[in-house]
């Protein structure tokens, strides 16, 4: 077994986990499954992709690699731009959808069943936007430095690894410690009552899509840097997220993390085993075992 | 000015099929009144309706000044009006603390922490173990929490759905000697109530709602008057049943 | 004389799309279950058929050299075994949780299709499956007159055996659940038992429209059965009509339509090689109008005489 499976397995599990957090949160606050969000993923990778270019197009210094990454300032800047873009997508796409269908009381699987047609549509206007063909943030090789116990991991890898720890415990704090995630957990709960305790809802909503898009958009942008961007990638990491996030409980950050975490690494070794062309049926056989022995997953509460 | 005045209220879920038909009375400052009628009259409609819970679709509240009608539950809380539920009024996943916390965060910065202390204060039991999870305290104590969380921002009406539902009677009359001493304190009580003994504790005024339109507006002394309550509630036939 | 042969082949494929349709509407209409792996049941269908009647084959099973009407049955017996393992798993919990379940089989059965040769023949598919009539496969029209026949004949004995069914006891009972299940269950009617049938039943009729679809055009490929195909079969049945056989039919036969006309549209404006990429566009069209009738007519082209737009939160006025 090669150890540096547990390299690869950390890094597909933080960018499955930073996206199946914005799935999770979605999930227990909006109520409803989300099939769009793997497409924010992809969405956040292009639109980072185009505020690069444009970028590059107006300050090249921005291109230059900084050491020891395989990428310039551009990029970070560029992502800054990718998360205010993705967030913008995901509210429009609230208020001309989603938001309508709640307003007039629509079932959760109806909205469910608009998020399959919407997610669809985005993934397709990707492909005829930017065509089939795999893009990349930046041509620059980089070389894995040994870590040892036999692993080897470049930078840009460990940047990625790091990174996600960091916004996972910014997230976990401001829903476990602030006003706001106060807020946040009682519209999960009880949205009325909510209302009732003088929570603005409506702020509350916008404020998961805003949480969901930008993590979307990095998780993207994360998985686009360490292997290439293309129109179905988001749609690929659909599967896992649901995974991950059903694993780990819905509405819990450390839970949708942890599940993302769980996934990646059995991906990463199980590929040894049975070759990567199985990939995608690992998530799907852990998803059948959750549902079986233990559906609110680790961290979620039993369902009523 | 009356703390709380409806003219005309007409709502319900449907708009073809209103559940409250045109309901108009004045709650004064300091009053506290009850709420009665039979089952399906629309007394949890209608107490709905003014709090922003159930949709109006006619007619005008109006709390003091300022019109509320169609008002979203949260802007209300933010306008001196106080709701407390009948069933899931506290959120069990969050600690007793964090329930305080979330109304507190409508008053500003410097009262937060005060008000919470002055509730933990008026009910002992919720003081104890503050940290603890909502959902672990007794059917009773839930209460306490709904109501100290409704009192937090001192409001000025305070509604409250049914309070005595699922209680035992003991509790029952520790919840409404709490209610007596918010009334006391100058707040107006609005309470909707099926256990008519126990409103009479505490109320002066009875209005009786009978399938969505107010039939009785007065003293709660006719509420002994048993030929007339049956009148009221279940038809005339009734009353001369009992003759 | 060419566009005669065309246009039954069309009409072939949209009817078949409206057997799926059918057995969708088993799980939407009737009984409200959000199906997001149709193509895997439908691939299952073709692939076990074609597995049983397709001669012998180098590297993959085959030589059982079965008649097409028992491939056609052990088809249906697969989907319904897999509609119903999936519902035994899923179908006590919350109805997302079917939805993702669901997703997640048809991911795991294209990779199944996909990588197993021994079983499936991989990447390269199967061929060679017996189709009906195939002794005027040198007559076109003959031959796509006698196929449309064959087609729109299992359609109509479905849409009859369907409507019968929706009028029994065992199709009131699934409406009463659907409608209140607390006082069906009151009634003594067992709600997830009920459900199960219902989505055993639909995968079945899934699985036989995939069989139908193998036979008639005698060759399958595992890039038959991707998510594309959920996705036209959802919108069919949303645009038609939910809950309605007929809306079933219909919407299967107009999306198809759409489909083949905005293909041909498509590769009328757009050069050569930017072809790939414009097809892409077709999708967004078919996702913007799914969305769009989801807003504004979520009944469909011909609505359903029942209360299922109550979940789709309409006031319904007209009951």
């Amino acid at each position: 077994m090669n150890p540096q499976a547990i390299i690869d397995g950390l890094i597909a599990g933080s960018t499955i986990g930073l996206g199946a957090i914005g799935l999770t949160l979605t999930y227990s606050i909006l109520r409803f499954a989300n099939f769009t969000h793997g497409d924010f993923l992809a969405w956040g990778a292009y639109l980072t992709l185009t505020v690069a270019g444009v970028l590059g197009g107006l300050a090249a210094g921005l291109g230059a690699p900084v050491y020891p990454f395989s990428f310039g300032w551009g990029l970070p800047l560029a992502m800054l731009g990718g998360v205010a873009l993705t967030v913008a997508l995901t509210l429009g796409l609230d208020r001309v959808l989603f938001g309508r269908l709640r307003a007039r009381g629509a079932d959760a699987i109806i909205i469910v069943m608009a998020s399959f047609g919407a997610s669809m549509a985005l993934r397709s206007l990707l492909e005829f936007i930017f065509t089939a063909k795999p893009a990349y943030f930046t041509k620059a090789l980089q070389i894995a430095k040994p870590l040892g116990l036999g692993m080897r991991a470049t930078p840009d890898q460990l940047l990625v690894i790091g990174l996600t720890a960091l916004l996972v415990l910014a997230l976990h704090l401001l829903v476990t410690r602030s006003a706001t995630g106060r807020a946040m957990r009682a519209v999960s709960e009880n949205p009325s009552l909510a209302g009732v305790y003088g929570v603005d809802v409506g702020k509350v909503v916008r404020v998961t899509w805003i949480i969901g898009a930008g993590m979307a958009c990095i998780a993207g942008v994360m998985a686009g840097l360490l292997v290439q961007i293309r129109p179905y990638m988001g749609f690929d990491l659909l599967l896992p997220l649901f995974s991950a996030a059903i694993l780990g409980g819905i509405g819990s950050i450390p839970g949708a993390m942890l599940g993302g975490l769980i996934i990646g690494l059995s991906e990463a070794f199980a590929v040894q085993i049975i070759g990567a062309e199985w990939r995608a049926a690992i998530s799907f056989i852990i998803l059948v075992i959750v549902l079986m022995l233990r559906p609110q997953g680790l961290f979620g509460q039993k369902e009523a | 000015m009356s703390a709380l005045s409806l003219a005309g209220l007409q709502a319900g879920y449907d708009p073809d099929l209103p559940i409250i038909k045109g309901v108009s009375f004045n709650v004064e400052k300091g009053e506290a009144v009850c709420i009665l009628g039979p089952n399906g009259a629309g007394k949890s409609t209608m107490i709905k309706a003014i709090a922003g819970l159930v949709p109006c679709f006619g007619g005008q509240v109006r709390l003091g000044e300022t019109d509320i009608t169609c008002m979203p539950s949260h802007l209300l809380a933010r306008n001196g009006m106080g709701f407390v539920p009948q069933t899931e009024n506290i959120f069990t996943r969050l600690s007793i603390f964090e329930n305080l916390q979330i109304a507190a965060q409508l008053l500003p910065k410097p009262e937060r922490a005060g008000r919470i202390e002055a509730m933990l204060d008026m009910f002992p039991d919720l003081a104890a173990r503050p940290r603890e999870l909502a959902g672990a305290l007794s059917g009773g104590q839930r209460q306490m929490l709904a109501a100290a969380r409704a009192l937090l921002t001192e409001p000025e009406v305070l509604m409250l759905d049914e309070p005595s539902a699922g209680l035992s009677p003991k509790l029952v009359g520790q919840v409404f000697d709490t209610l007596g001493r918010i009334s006391d304190a100058g707040v107006t009580l609005v309470l909707v109530e099926q256990n008519v003994r126990a409103a009479l504790t505490l109320t002066e005024r009875a209005l009786v709602l009978v399938d969505g339109k107010l039939a009785h507006d007065g003293p709660t002394d006719v509420l002994h008057d048993g030929k007339f309550l049956g009148e009221l509630f279940l038809g005339h036939r009734a009353a001369e049943a009992t003759r | 004389m060419e566009i005669l042969a065309y246009a039954a082949f069309f009409l072939t494929i949209a009817l078949t799309y409206a057997i799926i349709c059918l057995g969708l509407n088993v799980q939407w209409g009737q009984t409200g279950l959000f199906n997001v792996g149709i193509a895997g049941f439908v691939g299952l269908g073709a692939y076990v058929s074609a597995a049983l009647t397709t001669p012998d084959a180098a590297e993959r099973i085959g030589g059982f050299d079965l008649p097409i009407v028992l491939g056609w049955l052990a088809a249906m017996v697969a989907g319904g075994l897999l509609a119903l393992a999936v519902g035994l798993l899923t179908l006590r919990m919350r109805s997302d949780y079917l939805a993702i379940t669901t997703f997640g089989i048809a991911v795991a059965l294209q990779l199944v299709f996909q990588n197993t040769e021994s079983l499936t023949g991989g990447a390269f598919g199967m061929a060679f499956i017996p189709r009906p009539f195939s002794g005027l496969q040198g007559e076109p029209i003959a031959f796509n007159a006698l196929n449309l026949g064959l087609t729109a004949l299992v359609v109509l004995v479905l849409y009859v055996l369907l409507e019968h069914l929706l009028r029994s006891p065992w199709g009131r009972a699934l409406r009463a659940v659907r409608e209140d299940e607390v006082a069906a269950q009151a009634l003594g009617k067992n709600p997830i038992l009920l459900r199960i049938q219902a989505f055993a039943l639909g995968g079945a009729i899934m699985a036989l429209a995939g069989a139908v679809q193998a036979h008639f055009i005698g060759f399958i490929a595992p890039g038959n059965y991707l998510p594309m195909m959920t996705f036209q079969v959802w919108a069919m049945l949303i645009v038609g009509g939910s809950g309605n056989n007929r809306g079933a039919i219909l919407g299967a036969v107009l999306v198809w339509a759409i489909w083949a006309l905005s293909g041909t549209l498509i590769s009328e404006i757009f050069p050569a090689d930017q072809q790939a990429r414009a097809a892409s566009l077709q999708i967004v069209i078919i996702g913007v109008m799914l969305c769009a009738i989801l807003l504004w007519r979520p009944q469909g082209i011909l609505p359903e005489v029942r209360s299922v737009s109550r979940h789709l939160g309409l006031r319904n006025k007209d009951n």
